[in-house]
């Protein structure tokens, strides 16, 4: 299960890398969106994955009394995937309007030279 | 009782926002409720502020869970000394967009997206937890992406562009490395951390680690060489917005850097040397960018390049007169940056453009204007006694015993140049005649009394505040020697918060 979770993540960096140094707008925010994922699946990796022992302490008990899987990887997952899911959004639409100002995809046209500045 | 005022910055900046939200559409309440909830922050930093320097380190833990496994709020001097800087220039700069901010932005809600910004600065500045300065930081660069592209002109946009896949990308250098610091220590508070990473035997993914958060925090702070997003964006945004980036975002990430490599990756030698390296070829970057810039704006974005080089300078040489070299041109440079936006913001008003060859006569217009801006400018560049050279004298002290022959010879380049570039700019927007083929549009002239009084005491306010950093010097010099003791020798910290 691990061997093939780090390789998902190898294979969703490089993914990820490839796609932001291309010069598309659209493949820009696919590659960050990849990288987004890969940290995930790191974070759940490194937070050594447990299987069926879910931290779940007993009526009877105060404590844990036999070792579990560890919630606060997923605690840490969940959360990230909240914030980028906001920021993606606002990337899409941020995306968007740039488009429609400049009509074009590629990221080597944003450049409005410092002799149109005011 | 004392631990509820460490979350009072942050809380009142929230609340503003969340009023500010219900007032939607109404600029004249949301402008009045920025200024007050600007000025409460002010208060309860400085209440806070003064409770640190006199009693030491307090904390507060989420939910009254026990240390290492809450999230933990903790308020240091260094965390307090940010917050209270913070507080100063978000109110000058609430005070100024107050005036000198279009109707229009205040009605697409500028004013609780400011006060949110703030509310995320504060709380990076006083979180002892890693995961949750990571929070923090997203906080602030969403409310910085809705800052930065409120207006939706053609520049703004693209700026936004590089703006935000940049920041998006140092968040992710930044998560990736709490994820692998996470799987080596099982722990995400910073005073935890700081006493397991000792024990951990791969020192090689420590130091692997130690890169990704010096990637995630080099992009944040705009170091060599992943600067490039600042100077092709922080001239789009209006100036207020641009004052709060300029003075604040980039600190951010000095003041992260400080704490990590304080507290969780004590700097070795080849750290050392890197930071050196980027240190000087930041200033050299940022310098030559300066040179040849004639619009005001460009010109001070890249002169925060130039000067984060002297900040993590002192960083790499790690020591404690170089650490508090670095915290007083921290404290210094909060204020002037913040300062220099507003500036460039009230020529913008005076004359509609930005750009030296366009702009003249500003000396002769407005004389007592103009000197006041002068002290500010000689305050940038670090005339004696003003608050620029004090911090310069250290680190190049600190250069001298350590070695460091090439830094001494780019703190005095970067210094030069600062110093060429303002006098070109004071002789061609202030000394020159107005070109005459210039139609001057001043939108400050008409004003009422006392909006033209609203606009111009925020610089008066933080000049001021530049003006007692160097003439009090001794004062802060107390500060910041405390400081650089507390990031030397870190027990005090870890005792406080692990209790």
């Amino acid at each position: 299960m691990e061997l093939l979770l780090i390789l998902v993540i190898g294979m969703l960096y490089a993914g990820g890398i490839y796609f932001i140094l291309r010069r598309s707008m659209v493949k820009l925010l696919l590659g960050i969106m990849l990288l987004g994922s890969a940290t995930n699946i790191l974070i759940f990796v490194l937070g050594a994955i447990v299987k069926g022992k879910p931290p779940i302490i007993g009526s009877m008990q105060d404590v844990l009394d036999k070792a579990s899987a560890d919630p606060v990887p997923q605690a840490l997952i969940l959360t990230a995937i909240v914030i980028s899911f906001a920021l993606t959004a606002f990337a899409i639409v941020l995306l968007k309007r740039v488009y429609a100002l400049l009509e074009t995809d590629d990221l080597d046209d944003l450049n409005t030279p410092e002799e149109e500045d005011i | 009782m004392m631990g509820n005022l460490i979350l009072a910055p942050v809380f009142i900046h929230l609340f503003t926002a969340i009023f500010q939200l219900i007032a939607w559409r109404k600029t004249v309440t949301q402008r009045i409720l920025s200024v007050s909830g600007a000025l409460a922050a002010l208060i309860a930093a400085i209440a806070l502020f003064t409770e640190v320097y006199s009693h030491g380190t307090f904390t507060i833990n989420a939910s009254n869970w026990k240390a290492p496994f809450a999230i933990v709020f903790v308020a240091d001097l260094l965390g307090a000394t940010m917050v209270l800087l913070a507080s100063i220039a978000g109110f000058a700069v609430s005070l100024f967009s107050a005036t000198g901010l279009s109707r229009q932005r205040m009605l697409y809600g500028y004013f609780p997206i400011f006060h949110f910004l703030l509310m995320g600065l504060n709380g990076a500045f006083l979180t002892g937890d890693i995961f949750n300065l990571y929070v923090w930081f997203e906080v602030i660069i969403i409310a910085s992406f809705v800052l930065m592209t409120l207006g939706g002109r053609k520049n703004q946009l693209e700026g936004a562009m590089k703006y935000m896949s940049m920041n998006i990308l140092a968040s992710m250098f930044f998560l990736t490395g709490i994820g692998i610091l996470y799987g080596m220590t099982g722990s995400l508070n910073m005073a935890d951390l700081s006493e397991k990473m000792h024990d951990v035997q791969n020192r090689s993914l420590v130091g692997i680690t130690s890169v990704f958060f010096l990637l995630g925090f080099g992009i944040k702070s705009a170091v060599f060489p992943l600067y490039f997003w600042l100077p092709s964006s922080y001239h789009t945004p209006p100036s207020a917005v641009a004052a709060t980036f300029g003075g604040l975002l980039t600190k951010v990430g000095i003041y992260a850097m400080l704490r990590v490599h304080s507290l969780i990756f004590i700097p070795d030698d080849f750290t050392k040397k890197l930071l050196m390296v980027i240190a000087v070829l930041t200033i050299l970057t940022g310098s030559f960018g300066a040179l040849n810039k004639t619009n005001i704006r460009r010109l001070f974005s890249y002169l925060i390049v130039c000067h984060i080089g002297f900040m993590v300078g002192g960083i790499a040489m790690f020591s404690k007169l170089a650490l508090m070299g670095t915290i007083f041109y921290l404290i210094h440079d909060i204020m002037v940056k913040t300062n220099m936006f507003l500036i460039s913001g009230f020529i913008m008003q005076l004359r509609g453009v930005v750009k030296m060859e366009k702009l003249g006569g500003l000396y002769k217009e407005y004389p007592k204007i103009s000197l006041m801006i002068a002290i500010v400018l000689l305050s940038l560049v670090g005339i004696p006694p003003l608050s620029g050279f004090w911090p310069k004298v250290y680190l190049f002290r600190e250069a001298f015993t350590e070695h460091h022959y090439f830094f001494i010879a780019a703190l005095i380049l970067g210094s030069l140049v600062t110093l060429y570039v303002i006098a070109r700019l004071w002789a061609e927007a202030f000394w020159k005649d107005v070109p005459p083929d210039i139609v001057v549009e001043n939108k400050f002239e008409p004003l009422p009394l006392f909006r033209k009084c609203l606009l111009l005491l925020p610089i008066g306010i933080l000049g001021t505040v530049s003006v007692y950093i160097g003439l009090n010097a001794e004062n802060i010099i107390q500060v910041a020697d405390r400081i650089a003791t507390e990031l030397l020798d870190t027990s005090s910290y870890v005792k406080a918060v692990l209790k």
